[in-house]
């Protein structure tokens, strides 16, 4: 009996905290796949241009080590910690954005959206902050709103507090899709936070609205007005606009077309050879339809589907409020940009910078991501086994 | 800690989400399938297109040969130096060896090398060993393709008549352009898969679509007659020193030429040559013009007036019309007067009275006037466009010139006159020629033509060119009258200079004066055809400008009497006497 009692006690120990493997399997699966496609993307444009074909895959790997340090130091504090830096965090990312502008702000493609970290040589993006600083911030102000929430002004409230960073980035980044990134996750963790539909049913259809009318202007005044009617124009007809903006959505479609069902094979692309520029970027996607075909595809669209089955377990299961709008935050971020990065790259909306979540490249994206994902181990841990 | 009744609303919000989010991701992949499935095609061709870059190989041009299969137009393996500006990697050493190689400007190499392009050609038409050097340097960048040029191994034979191929070869004059369609070939490709920027993907290779040659083209033309005949027409050019001399040579039955020889020819292997002496000064427009003159061919582009061998038609037309015979007599004061003119005779003592057979061996004009006078304007015209003379041959080379006539309710009495003695309006030789034929052969108009059959690559057959005839433009009678005048010309007539012994020929001369008369400027022409009982050959010699005797029957007609002592037996037709 005496040697049993340990053993017993082991194994009551183990059973009482849950620790979500199969979230890290899949998020480590997403990151080991996102470096191949990287790598094969990207090495030839790296070796013409920096004498490394390396050059991309060597920065990423950093980044997803510093990353995965991160992930690991985030999964192991309680986040109940962070409850108190919620105001904070929402001050920072106000006061973060505008310091693009200033000379700390580096300019890339033509935008600045970036900000250089002295010091560490790191460019941070200030919308990656804004992201995560909306999940926490919303997550408390659900917490303390209780059910005020429920009445008309607590719901009005909770859709206005985003709004000041949405437009900020918006404004001052000129970065709609992280606007409409931030936006969405506050909208669906308002959504999770009010019992109620109709409100959502209404606020839905009127967008849907919004969106088909203003399609429907710009296309009837025939694309003029600047930047973004004409990425519309390029959008409904990409053939049309094959040397100007719909250029990259149909070095895309080239891609994936090419790829058939079967794909090339890995290390096969002929539109990573410069002719989908940046290929390992937001149209990463593509060489990996080339490269793998239509069963390369399904298995990365299946793993992100998963991977939110996974999140929305530990909301359902989380220990409290807190933890469940945290996960629900994390979820509707990573689950907005997959869905929106595969419908840029297979032309099903007009083309807007979205990065594939864990495989495009991008240090300051991925490593944000995973400090999302150790919240998400964290409040996981708290889920008691006798609760599932 | 959630309540639980919290806990139902939110755990149905996320599964909201998630339900939504994954049938997002559903219909993404559907819209994927679609992609890869339906519309792969469509972009996989796309896509390829994007990544080949392509270089055209030329194709082997169809060879001209000749009725014995001798060959008159060839092609030779040139090569094509090409640079691909991305591909360089020592643009130093490429415009130093290309400049050297070629012999071309270090300017000029410099700026196509520096050119940001897919691919700029260098120079075309390089030797093949000077190539094959090129290709041995193994420099990065520096394409060098095979192709073909033309290549005429007789320089100057037929050189009109031919014609020559510019930079793609493609036909500039001659039969080179007429049968251009049959000659040309389908170019080739070379396909290589290269990157956004134009640099070669090695692992990828080449594809090749292979050219397709050309179709031979078998002509008429016979290389032995054709270079007699240009050796005569030297020979008269130089004694003579006359401005140039046109020998036709034809079968009358159906129109094949064995010869057509335009002196002075000009090199086809060079046909830019501009004439030395020729100042440097001169613009592109001057040069173009003196090259235009230097290619025409005179036999067909352009017009003169035939004087007396046009007498031949008038007699026809009289004959046919029966308002004359062989025997009908004519008396010849030395002139004529037609309403108030006075045309005067080249006898001025007048030829006396005469049959007609001796009026056409005299080449008398008054007589002939009122052969002319007899047919009238309407009788005389509707001949005249009875004979083809108003439309042109349908002659296979480009640029045949029409008849210069006068309009018929503009004709009065003195231009049917002048007409009726070959003055007053311009045709060209091959038309001459080609209403000689009809009238001697039995009364058939036969298309002129060089273009036989072509053949494909292994010699068989693949087309036969069939050419028109206008049968009974006159009678099967009136054509043997006519053969027997004009036999009786040069045996014992004008044409007497175009006698052979043994064999039987008949022929007509003509010494016409050009405009504006009395320039002292005359064109001397024999016609002349053998056996004179059932033609086989018909030869037009035209001197034009010839520099003391000017007379047909004493410059023109020996020409074709030494052409016919040579190619009568050749061509196997036998005088009376074997």
């Amino acid at each position: 009996m005496a040697t049993q009692r340990p053993a017993k006690r082991r194994r009551k120990e183990q059973s009482e905290y849950f620790f979500d493997y199969s979230l890290l399997f899949i998020v480590l699966f997403l990151l080991g796949f996102g470096l191949v496609m990287i790598y094969s993307a990207s090495s030839y444009e790296a070796f013409q241009e920096f004498q490394d074909a390396a050059h991309y895959l060597k920065k990423q790997l950093t980044a997803i080590i510093i990353g995965l340090v991160m992930m690991v130091v985030v999964a192991n504090i309680p986040y109940h910690f962070w409850e108190k830096f919620y105001l904070l965090g929402y001050i920072v990312s106000m006061a973060l954005v505008p310091l693009v502008l200033t000379p700390l702000g580096v300019e890339s493609h033509g935008a600045r959206r970036w900000i250089r970290i002295p010091g560490i040589g790191l460019n941070l993006q200030p919308a990656e902050v804004a992201k995560l600083g909306m999940i926490l911030f919303l997550a408390v102000m659900v917490c303390k709103m209780g059910k005020g929430v429920r009445s008309m002004k607590g719901f009005i409230f909770m859709v206005l507090l985003p709004m000041p960073v949405v437009l900020e980035v918006y404004l001052i980044t000129k970065n709609l899709s992280s606007a409409i990134i931030i936006l969405g996750i506050s909208v669906l963790m308002v959504f999770v936070a009010s019992p109620d539909y109709k409100k959502f049913v209404i606020m839905g259809a009127a967008g849907v609205a919004a969106v088909a009318l203003l399609v429907f202007l710009i296309v009837s005044s025939g694309g003029e007005g600047g930047f973004r009617s004409e990425r519309i124009v390029a959008w409904l007809d990409p053939e049309s606009q094959a040397q100007g903006k719909g250029f990259q959505t149909l070095q895309a479609l080239y891609a994936i077309g090419s790829g058939g069902i079967w794909g090339k094979g890995l290390g096969q692309s002929m539109q990573k050879l410069s002719f989908l520029p940046e290929a390992q970027n937001d149209m990463i996607f593509s060489i990996i339809c080339e490269e793998l075909g239509l069963f390369g595809a399904i298995a990365i669209i299946l793993m992100f589907i998963m991977l939110l089955w996974r999140m929305m377990v530990i909301a359902n299961n989380a220990s409290d409020l807190f933890g469940a709008m945290l996960v629900v935050g994390v979820m509707g971020h990573i689950a907005i940009q997959a869905i929106l990065n595969i419908a840029v790259v297979t032309n099903t909306i007009p083309n807007t910078g979205i990065s594939l979540p864990f495989i495009s490249y991008g240090g300051s994206s991925v490593m944000f991501l995973l400090i999302e994902i150790g919240l998400v181990l964290s409040v996981a841990k708290r889920i008691q086994l006798k609760e599932l | 800690m959630l309540t639980d009744n919290n806990k139902i609303f939110h755990r149905k919000k996320i599964l909201v989400i998630f339900l939504v989010c994954a049938g997002m991701m559903v219909f993404l992949f559907g819209r994927l399938v679609y992609l890869c499935v339906w519309r792969a095609e469509h972009y996989s061709q796309l896509a390829t297109d994007l990544h080949e870059r392509e270089r055209s190989i030329k194709a082997a041009r169809g060879r001209i040969l000749d009725c014995n299969g001798n060959v008159l137009a060839d092609n030779k393996t040139v090569c094509t130096v090409s640079v691909i500006h991305n591909q360089i990697e020592d643009p130093e050493k490429v415009i130093q060896v290309l400049c050297r190689e070629l012999g071309l400007s270090e300017e000029y190499v410099t700026k196509r090398v520096e050119k940001y392009s897919s691919m700029e050609r260098i120079k075309s038409n390089v030797d093949k060993e000077v190539g094959d050097r090129i290709r041995e340097y193994d420099l990065p960048g520096v394409k060098v393709d095979e192709d073909y040029k033309r290549y005429y191994p007789y320089n100057d034979l037929a050189s009109k008549v031919l014609g020559f191929t510019g930079g793609d070869n493609q036909g500039i004059i001659g039969l080179e352009v007429i049968y251009e369609e049959y000659l040309q070939g389908k170019a080739g490709t070379i396909l290589t898969v290269t990157d956004a920027k134009g640099i070669e993907v090695e692992a990828a290779g080449e594809r090749r679509i292979e050219p397709v040659s050309g179709n031979d083209l078998c002509i008429s033309m016979d290389m032995n007659i054709q270079s007699y005949a240009t050796q005569l027409a030297v020979q008269a050019m130089a004694t003579k020193e006359a401005d140039s001399v046109s020998i036709l040579v034809m079968n009358p039955k159906n129109g094949e030429i064995y010869a057509m020889v335009n002196v002075p020819e000009f090199d086809l292997n060079d046909p830019y040559a501009l004439p030395e002496g020729t100042s440097d000064t001169l613009t592109a427009e001057e040069k173009q013009n003196i090259l235009n003159g230097i290619w025409r061919n005179g036999c067909i582009n352009d017009t003169y007036e035939p004087g007396s061998t046009f007498k031949i038609i008038t007699a026809a037309a009289g004959l046919e019309e029966g308002v004359i015979t062989k025997e009908s007599s004519f008396s010849c004061p030395g002139f004529i007067v037609v309403d108030d003119r006075k045309i005067r005779c080249h006898k001025i003592a007048g030829h006396g009275t005469q049959d007609f057979t001796h009026c056409m061996m005299n080449s008398c004009n008054p007589a002939l006037i009122s052969v002319g006078l007899r047919l009238g304007i309407d009788r005389y015209y509707a001949y005249f466009e009875q004979f083809g003379l108003k439309s042109k041959t349908g002659i296979d080379l480009p640029g045949e010139a029409g008849t210069i006539m006068h309009k018929k309710e503009n004709m009065g009495n003195v231009e049917l006159a002048t007409v009726a003695f070959g003055q007053s309006f311009q045709i060209t030789p091959v038309q001459l020629i080609t209403t000689a034929s009809s009238i001697i052969n039995g009364g058939n108009r036969i298309t002129p033509h060089f273009g036989v059959k072509t053949l494909d690559a292994e010699g068989n057959v693949l087309e036969t060119f069939q050419y028109p005839v206008t049968e009974g433009v006159v009678s099967e009678e009136t054509s043997a009258t006519m053969r027997e005048i004009l036999e009786m010309v040069v045996a014992e007539g004008s044409g007497k200079n175009g006698k052979i012994d043994g064999f039987r020929i008949g022929g007509k001369t003509a010494t016409s004066q050009t405009l504006p008369r009395g320039s002292g400027r005359y064109i001397s022409s024999f016609i002349g055809f053998a056996p004179a009982d059932d033609p086989e050959v018909i030869a037009l010699a035209i001197v034009n400008n010839p520099q003391g005797v000017y007379y047909g029957g004493q410059v023109a007609a020996p020409i074709i009497r030494q052409l016919f002592e040579n190619i009568l037996p050749y061509l196997g037709i036998m005088g009376y006497n074997q």
